[in-house]
């Protein structure tokens, strides 16, 4: 194809868009509804695999040494149980560390009522590893290996939280491939058929473009290029109100429900972007280029 | 030029809308395709253009047999014919200048090539001074004038012409056809399918006649009169 060709094609896709108002709105519309609600939706699922993900780390097992453990064996199962799968962090809580955090929260009213422990730490035989899970759905396997090292005493553990969290975190796997699959089929079918009534409109100036000699491509680019504006516009637009919606609805939430602030931690709008802005403009760009790609392929047989 | 060898085409079982036609148009030729409705000429003109295969029988045009011809060649084969419409079938949204310019970018003609042809071939139509109106700004004869003029810029070896006067008044007819007889002398070969028989009668030109699918007359120097 000559470059003259090529720059005939593309101003053409330009002109195309102008010269067939309505559908190119329509198109863009239809596919700016389709990826705000794409962005929406995901923006929801992050954020709540981001909460969850939060509430898996807060969830600690405690491990307990026998009286005789000596600290180079605690120290010893300190790196086994860091080296074990699903874990994320492990803390060593001295029994001062662990006695001054009972008071802390038992005694705080009246601290007098400690002073009769001054001397003798009720907890001397509490010291213990907090371990944090990355996942907790290991959190049965974690607590089987801690209870098989030689010098523990005790493991304590949240099964309900563990197996509760587990179950969220699958659901809102299962449920958002559910529905961003739905979406995207929804969205195909959509703009395939907002495109395929531009291509319709357009049948005879395709059919002329034939009888004169056109060749294929030269029939189709500027309709692929058309399209390739189409998605990329309708997909821009969405994804730039989301921006500055996101940020607006979680001060929104947070200032609504203060009750979240200590509970709920929303991700900033630039990490759900590192995702969502790629794959948001990838789809539209994809489905404008396949849609005009194969709805035209039909027309072509003049 | 053109050679058509028992050639059928039935559109749906049984009802054959072209019936065994055996036809040989020489380069340089002058011929109208003359009958009433459903006798089988636009179909004969369609097959022509690559547009429909029949249903048996070759076809063969500028030395390419249409039964071989594969998809990916026809567009370089429709390139040496020129066709007019009835309806004339401007792109209604470009200006005259623009829908002559467009059959030559489709061969990708240099543009330097395209701004002298499309003047040239405005002027051999006679609407050199309107290349920047749209088709719906001109009357029905200047939009077929166009159409030739978008037929011919290419030089083609082929003219092919479906009811060109169908939607013209007299006058404009005559115009049309001086037109097209002007492209013949410049060594076109030009096949006209008409039911006018003011036009025939008076042209003196080769007339082939179809009646329900078959070819009952051709003569030299025809004539033809309507049966209804």
């Amino acid at each position: 194809m000559r470059i003259s060709t090529v720059g005939y094609s593309m101003k053409q896709g330009v002109k195309n868009i102008g010269r067939n108002k309505m559908f190119s709105m329509a198109s863009i519309a239809t596919m700016a509804a389709c990826i705000f609600l794409f962005g929406l939706f995901y923006s929801i699922v992050v954020n709540f695999n981001y909460i969850v993900e939060k509430a898996e780390e807060g969830v600690a097992i405690t491990v307990f040494f026998n009286e005789e453990t000596t600290q180079a064996a605690k120290d010893r199962i300190g790196e086994q149980l860091k080296n074990a799968e699903g874990v994320l962090e492990v803390n060593y809580v001295s029994a001062e560390t662990a006695w001054e955090n009972f008071k802390g929260d038992y005694f705080k009213e009246s601290e007098d009522l400690a002073d009769g422990f001054k001397t003798d730490n009720p907890l001397g035989n509490s010291d213990n590893y907090e371990v944090y899970m990355a996942d907790v759905s290991k959190q049965k396997d974690v607590v089987d290996f801690a209870m098989s090292l030689d010098g523990v005493r005790k493991v304590n553990k949240s099964d309900i939280v563990a197996k509760t969290l587990t179950s969220v975190n699958k659901l809102v796997g299962y449920v958002s491939v559910t529905i961003i699959a739905i979406l995207l089929a929804v969205s195909v079918f959509l703009i395939s058929n907002t495109v395929t009534m531009g291509i319709t409109v357009r049948r005879e100036e395709i059919a002329i473009m034939k009888y004169i000699g056109a060749k294929d491509g030269f029939v189709r680019a500027p309709f692929v290029i058309e399209g390739l504006i189409i998605g990329a516009v309708g997909a821009v637009i969405p994804l730039a109100m989301l921006y500055f919606m996101y940020d607006k609805a979680v001060t929104y939430i947070m200032s609504k429900f203060s009750l979240l602030n200590n509970i709920v931690d929303f991700l900033p709008v630039f990490d759900v972007y590192k995702t969502l802005l790629p794959v948001g403009i990838a789809l539209g760009v994809g489905i404008g280029f396949l849609g005009s790609f194969f709805t035209i392929r039909k027309h072509l047989k003049v | 030029m053109i050679e058509l060898k028992e050639v059928t085409k039935e559109y749906s079982k049984g009802v054959a809308a072209l019936n065994g036609i055996n036809l040989k148009i020489a380069q340089g030729e002058f011929v109208f395709i003359v009958g009433d409705s459903g006798s089988g000429k636009s179909t004969l003109i369609r097959l022509i253009l690559k547009e429909l295969d029949p249903t048996s029988g070759t076809i063969v045009v500028n030395g390419h047999n249409l039964n071989r011809m594969k998809h990916r060649k026809i567009p370089m084969y429709r390139r040496g014919i020129g066709v007019v419409f009835q309806d004339f079938r401007l792109l209604k949204d470009r200006n005259i200048y623009d829908n002559i310019a467009f059959a030559q970018r489709v061969t990708e003609t240099p543009t330097r090539i395209i701004k002298k042809k499309v003047p040239a071939a405005l002027s051999l139509v006679g609407l050199a001074q309107k290349y920047k109106s749209f088709p719906k700004e001109l009357s029905g004869g200047e939009q077929q004038r166009v159409a030739i003029a978008r037929a011919i810029v290419n030089e083609p070896t082929l003219l092919l012409a479906d009811e060109p006067t169908g939607n013209l008044d007299p006058t404009n007819s005559w115009e049309i056809m001086k037109l097209l007889e002007e492209a013949n002398d410049r060594g076109t070969t030009v096949l006209v399918v008409t039911h006018n028989q003011e036009i025939v009668n008076a042209m003196k030109k080769r007339v082939v006649t179809m009646k329900k699918g078959v070819i009952v007359s051709d003569e030299k120097k025809g004539g033809y009169k309507h049966e209804n």
